[in-house]
């Protein structure tokens, strides 16, 4: 099923799997951020209607 | 509805309520979609497409150097619009959008420089060559740090979107340098254009362009990636809203104590 990438295999591989390395830290970083800051704005804004 | 009216709709997205509210309806569209293009694009470009009678198997670099080329440049660009909308109107979800967006262009760019030294070393037998576009893009990625700088250091918001806003007006100038350069700069080993070009397409332009059996699965993951990106930009500018909200909250809160 691999294709034959001949004497450039290095090349074509570290170039795939640096890119999605990448890809897959910035997707995966934003939704761990979107999540950890949706979670303080509802504890934030359920504190300070308890307080008054 | 007149075409005044339908232009004017657009503004009711600067409420970030309503910004929300529609994004978290569109978003699965988007993440799901980007996620079928990327996955076919690459897969078909990787495993069914064949070697380059000049190039290789290193044409097959090509499925990510370029869009993800594309979309550093594009990036910038969209920044410029959402800061020049910031400029003009104040509302805070363009500037937020920005903000949003640059970590996001910094990836890109970081991915085409990455793959591009490493298409370029057996190509033009060197990782990187002070060529037009090369540097253009290099500066392009320190003008990405320098703006994600300038948004942390400042402690008010609405002056770094101020300042910010003011250096993505600069930084433009360096966003479609890395675009054209190779059209004005004769010199230096990067190629012109030989994906998007228009006479390429109606016949009128005879210089040579990328084949379709490249063509095909690179514009698939050119999609994928724009997909990719309004995912992102979405996701995280409501990211960003929300830890606006949580500044705001204890903002009054700590005036009300």
């Amino acid at each position: 099923m691999m294709p034959d990438l001949g004497k450039y295999t290095e090349a074509v591989l570290s170039s795939y799997a640096l890119s999605l390395l990448l890809l897959g830290l910035l997707v995966v970083l934003s939704l761990w951020r979107g999540r950890k800051v949706r979670s303080e704005m509802e504890q934030t804004e359920l504190r300070i209607s308890r307080d008054g | 509805m007149s075409i005044a009216t339908k232009a004017n709709a657009i503004w009711q997205y600067a409420n970030p309520k309503k910004f929300l509210a529609t994004t978290e309806r569109v978003l699965p569209f988007f993440w799901i979609s980007a996620a079928i293009c990327l996955a076919v694009g690459l897969v078909w470009g990787f495993f069914f497409t064949p070697d380059d009678f000049r190039q290789g198997s290193t044409v097959k670099i090509i499925y990510l150097h370029v869009p993800s080329a594309l979309m550093a440049i594009n990036c910038w660009l969209m920044m410029l619009v959402t800061s020049l909308v910031w400029l003009v109107r104040r509302h805070h979800v363009s500037a937020l959008a920005a903000r949003a967006a640059a970590p996001i262009g910094v990836v890109m760019t970081l991915i085409a420089l990455i793959t591009g030294a490493i298409w370029g070393q057996p190509m033009w037998g060197t990782w990187w060559a002070w060529d037009p576009r090369l540097t253009s893009f290099l500066i392009l990625f320190l003008f990405y740090l320098g703006y994600i700088a300038l948004w942390e250091a400042i402690e008010d918001p609405d002056t770094a979107a101020d300042l910010t806003s003011v250096l993505c007006l600069v930084g433009s100038v360096f966003a479609i340098l890395s675009r054209y350069a190779v059209n004005f700069w004769n010199q230096g080993l990067h190629q012109g254009a030989s994906v998007m070009r228009a006479g390429a397409v109606t016949g009128t332009d005879t210089t040579e362009k990328v084949s379709n059996v490249f063509f095909y699965p690179l514009f698939l993951c050119i999609i994928g990636f724009v997909l990719l990106f309004i995912a992102l930009v979405l996701y995280r500018t409501g990211t960003e809203i929300r830890a606006r909200r949580i500044r705001a909250l204890l903002a009054r809160e700590r005036a009300g104590a």
